[in-house]
């Protein structure tokens, strides 16, 4: 299977057109020169481009590629009108497939799989939100385990739990190096 | 202006659902009271989502798999369908997530079958019937700048400095709300406090925090923060203030961050919209959630 479909396959629900645009790049720059990352990093937006357009794997491996915020500056710039941004989040699930996963943005993941929430709620929340007149706890995922149930339901369907490597018997990560 | 003269306007109340999030409701409940006190004073009122998640962030979770991330924000936008109101946000990550979602399963009907199939198990079904909107777009539309304006009892004299984030306007394609590269409807709701809305350096720039780059790499991502806070104190400008949670969070606790990695104090007060538009309209620092704050308020941004 040759980079490209495989990109394709994992950027499914955003569209093969929108994968597919990074084809008619002509590699003038524009991206890297608005690229907010690029100013305070060595990723180059024009380089993760122009690997693809190679079908260079390499690119998966490259740390670089999680240096983008997804701010979306080059996407609207593009001349060629390459959707960059949607290309990079597809390239990252094929990379995160891999293994190319750090252990911070898994341990980010299973607090979703734990509570619902990427950012769940603590104590002094919990007090400050009373003082402000709201419920102490927000009427989310955090007050209806039911909910919570329904994610977990997704979670599994979609292998998102195995792709984390959530163990659902600890209810946390296992262990696995970082690649 | 009080309720009774926007119905004598002819205004018809409005309800929403109020999709939460992680980072306002579970970080700066500041934001969720003082988005609720502001509408309130329009007729407009909030409803709970119950039973509402992570949107999931749509730069993180979508880097990570892109289907986990459509079902999870579908399910949240199916939510609100099922009860027939329309959504307001108060970070751009949930609005990048729930109206890119809205927008995928609007346009593919492929996605909206899939979609339907998962969330049946819980009995719901996506229809397509609402609106995901964005707190900017409620006031700025169903409420409107001269309303605001006619509102204030207790006016901001100070130099702000907007900062828009990125998934409120971009992509620009998806979103529909015109040129990202020159926007004004965030200075003409600050100005409606009768602040000013100062000009600066990479006024559109990232704050850093998205894409999963905050929980990667925290050093790198406070260097966008601290280049952009450092921008607006050489403008001369008093307090930012912003439209998204979670560039809050990244601006407010960031600068303690900045403080101990960097070694620099720059104590820029961080207001949301709806926090800047509350004190003008008489409501107490307390009220607003504004004294919880990580940079403290200055002088005048104390009622």
């Amino acid at each position: 299977m040759s980079l490209l479909s495989e990109i394709e396959e994992c950027g499914e629900v955003i569209g093969k057109d929108t994968i597919d645009s990074f084809l008619a790049c002509m590699q003038c720059g524009k991206c890297t020169g608005s690229c907010p990352s690029g100013r305070v990093t060595s990723y180059r937006t024009r380089r993760v481009i122009n690997r693809l357009q190679a079908g260079d794997r390499s690119v998966l491996a490259d740390p670089n590629l999680w240096m983008c915020t997804t701010c979306y500056t080059c996407y609207e710039r593009c001349p060629r009108e390459v959707r960059i941004t949607d290309i990079i989040r597809a390239v990252r699930n094929l990379a995160a497939k891999e293994g190319y996963m750090s252990k911070s943005h898994r341990a980010t993941a299973s607090y979703v799989i734990k509570t619902g929430h990427a950012v769940p709620i603590n104590d002094e929340t919990k007090k400050l939100r009373k003082e402000l007149g709201l419920s102490e706890v927000p009427p989310t995922t955090h007050k209806f385990p039911k909910a919570l149930e329904s994610i977990r339901k997704i979670i599994k369907k979609t292998n998102f739990d195995k792709l984390v490597g959530f163990d659902w018997d600890t209810m946390s990560l296992e262990e696995r190096g970082e690649k | 202006m009080g309720y009774d003269e926007f119905r004598r306007e002819g205004g018809k109340m409005k309800e929403y659902a109020y999709f939460l999030g992680c980072i306002t409701p579970n970080r700066y409940p500041g934001i969720e009271a003082s988005t609720i006190k502001v509408l309130k004073r329009f007729g407009i009122e909030t409803r709970d989502l119950n039973g509402a998640s992570c949107c999931p962030a749509p730069g993180v979770f979508g880097s990570f798999d892109l289907n986990t991330w459509l079902l999870i924000a579908a399910r949240n936008v199916t939510l609100a369908d099922m009860i027939g109101l329309d959504i307001y946000v108060t970070c751009n990550g949930c609005y990048g997530s729930l109206q890119e979602a809205d927008h995928l399963l609007k346009e593919r009907p492929e996605l909206k079958e899939w979609v339907n199939e998962i969330l049946s198990d819980e009995g719901l079904e996506y229809k397509g019937r609402i609106k995901v909107k964005h707190i900017i777009e409620v006031l700025y539309e169903d409420i409107g700048v001269d309303k605001i304006k006619d509102a204030v009892v207790s006016p901001i004299n100070a130099k702000i400095g907007a900062h828009y984030g990125c998934h409120f306007l971009k992509p620009s394609l998806v979103r529909g709300h015109g040129s990202p590269e020159k926007p004004t409807i965030l200075d003409e709701l600050i100005e409606a406090t009768c602040a000013e809305s100062i000009d600066y350096k990479d006024k559109l720039m990232c704050c850093g925090a998205g894409g999963g780059l905050r929980s990667r790499d925290l050093n790198t991502s406070l260097e966008f923060t601290r280049q952009k806070i450092a921008n607006m104190k050489d403008a001369g400008i008093e307090a930012s203030v912003d439209t998204c949670a979670f560039c809050h969070l990244q601006m407010d606790r960031g600068q303690i961050e900045i403080k101990e990695k960097f070694g620099e104090e720059y104590n820029l007060p961080i207001l949301f919209i709806t926090q800047l538009i509350g004190l003008s309209f008489g409501f107490s620092t307390k009220e607003l959630g504004l004294d919880k704050h990580s940079i403290p308020m200055t002088e005048k941004f104390i009622r």
